[in-house]
């Protein structure tokens, strides 16, 4: 669907999006962001780890208590359980504590708003399982179900995310030429997709992507300990 | 739509909840102070907690916390990732997070303070996020602000003009400042105030008590009524 996709994916969904900069703001601090190209490097990279991840992981929240069962298309409400499980992966796959609470952050309160834009029986269930907040890419999984959209929706949604908070972050931070860091963003488009469809291929939970990003989980730690900043992340 | 419980978090206008009080207005105007003034006028006959959104570091709820007007784990920072009228007023997921944590943690509570990390005269809160609001502005402004207008100074429940004490050095002019934000207030209360010389700022606090009685009398009355009550009488 695919005007629900544009709400979900847009950065004036009110759900948080604007006080994380996804490790830009760190590596801002720290010299390795400081124009267009080396954006490009980081969002590049960040697309190719954490972002897949991401959003494969949501292509799969998506997808839950899709099709349950050998009847073929039978529907069945996620129960506690498949929430708990799909979160769990999402942990084991986040290995900063620093990222862990920007992405449960992020999580509730995506969670909180959709609630209230899409309701629906699962994400109620979702915040029912997970009080303290699901992941993030659970949360915006869920919100795409609730909103009509399929997992390869989700998963684009969640890639696009992955790369335009960094980059409106750099804007904001280094005083950017904003078209310049949209021509940086549109470059990437055909990677958006190819992590899309990527972000599909696989069903089973435990075999979803596991790329790690060690400097963007240094990023994180370095960031949570530094005195002055704007972001939340 | 599944009823449940966790249901209050569909409806802002829900009075099962602590009656929310944003504080606005352009940075060094006193917001800070005047919170500060309000916790320890009122601490000893409400329940508060306060939030604030500070524009870098948490300069604010340190300052709140030194002074310890407040127990410190009732006053939450949050970041606006270089935004704060977005976090007041356009996304205002992370407030809302915020004061929702408190009262989580502590409630029930009578009053919720959010402070806004300080902007130009067009920043006002979101009714979504907060029931009444009070503009702060300062004399050393000059005394032609109330005259510009703008919507923070024209439709605030309350305005306050602070630091009363400098309007001799700045030259500023009290009556006229107090006859141009009467002509576009449309009879909404104004107060002049020197937290400086005044620190009670009882007339303020007045006000506020005011305000969460009625939010009080409301809530005893209509338990789950989508009724906001007026604070114009
Ligand atoms: N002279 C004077 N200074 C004040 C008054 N109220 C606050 N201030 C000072 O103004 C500065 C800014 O106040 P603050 O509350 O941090 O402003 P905020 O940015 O609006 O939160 C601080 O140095 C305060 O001590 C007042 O009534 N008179
Ligand atoms: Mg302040």
């Amino acid at each position: 669907m695919d005007a629900a996709l544009l709400l979900l994916a847009d950065s004036r969904l009110p759900a948080g999006g604007h006080g994380h900069s996804g490790g830009a703001e760190e590596a801002v601090r720290i010299g390795a962001i400081t124009g267009p190209e080396d954006l490009a490097r980081f969002l590049r990279g960040r697309l190719a780890t954490t972002g897949l991840v991401a959003a494969a992981l949501a292509a799969a929240a998506c997808a839950v208590g899709e099709a349950a069962g050998d009847d073929g298309g039978a529907y069945a409400e996620p129960g506690a359980g498949a929430w708990r499980a799909l979160d769990a992966e999402a942990d084991a796959r986040t290995a900063s504590p620093a990222q862990r609470g920007a992405s449960r952050t992020q999580g509730r309160l995506l969670l909180r708003s959709g609630r209230r834009i899409w309701p629906s029986p699962a994400l109620d269930a979702l915040a029912r399982a997970v009080p303290e907040g699901p992941h993030h890419p659970i949360a915006l999984g869920a919100a795409a179900r609730a909103a009509g959209c399929a997992p390869h929706d989700a998963a684009l949604a969640t890639a696009y995310n992955a790369i335009t908070g960094p980059a409106t972050a750099a804007v904001r931070l280094l005083g950017l030429d904003p078209v310049d860091v949209h021509r940086v963003l549109a470059g990437l488009a055909p990677d958006l997709e190819r992590v899309a469809r990527a972000s599909c291929a696989t069903t089973a939970w435990e075999d979803l992507p596991a790329h790690a990003a060690p400097a963007l989980d240094l990023l994180a730690e370095q960031h949570l300990r530094t005195e002055v900043r704007l972001f939340v992340s | 739509m599944s009823a449940n419980h966790e249901d209050r978090h569909q409806s802002p206008a829900s009075l099962d909840r602590a009656l929310r009080l944003g504080i606005g207005g352009p940075v060094g105007s006193g917001k800070t102070a005047l919170v500060a003034a309000l916790c320890r006028t009122l601490g000893p006959v409400l329940r508060l907690g306060v939030v604030t959104n500070d524009i870098y570091t948490t300069e604010d709820a340190d300052f709140l916390r030194r002074a310890g007007v407040l127990d410190p784990e009732r006053i939450v920072a949050v970041q606006t990732g270089c935004c704060p009228h977005t976090a007041i007023r356009d996304d205002i997921a992370a407030n809302i997070d915020a004061v929702e944590t408190l009262e989580e943690r502590f409630g029930p509570l009578d009053l919720v303070i959010v402070e806004s990390g300080g902007d130009n005269l067009t920043a006002t809160f979101s009714r979504g996020l907060a029931d009444q609001q009070i503009f702060v502005l300062d004399v050393s402004g000059g005394d032609k602000v109330p005259r510009k207008g703008g919507p923070g100074v024209t439709t605030a429940d309350l305005l306050v003009v602070n630091k009363t004490d400098l309007a001799k050095h700045v030259g500023a002019d009290l009556t006229v400042m107090s006859r141009d934000a009467a002509a576009v207030r449309d009879g909404k209360p104004v107060l002049f105030t020197s937290i400086r010389e005044v620190p009670e700022v009882y007339a303020v606090a007045e006000w506020v008590h005011g305000v969460v009685e009625s939010w009080a009398h409301a809530r005893a009355h209509h338990p789950h009524g989508p009724a906001v009550p007026s604070t114009n009488a």
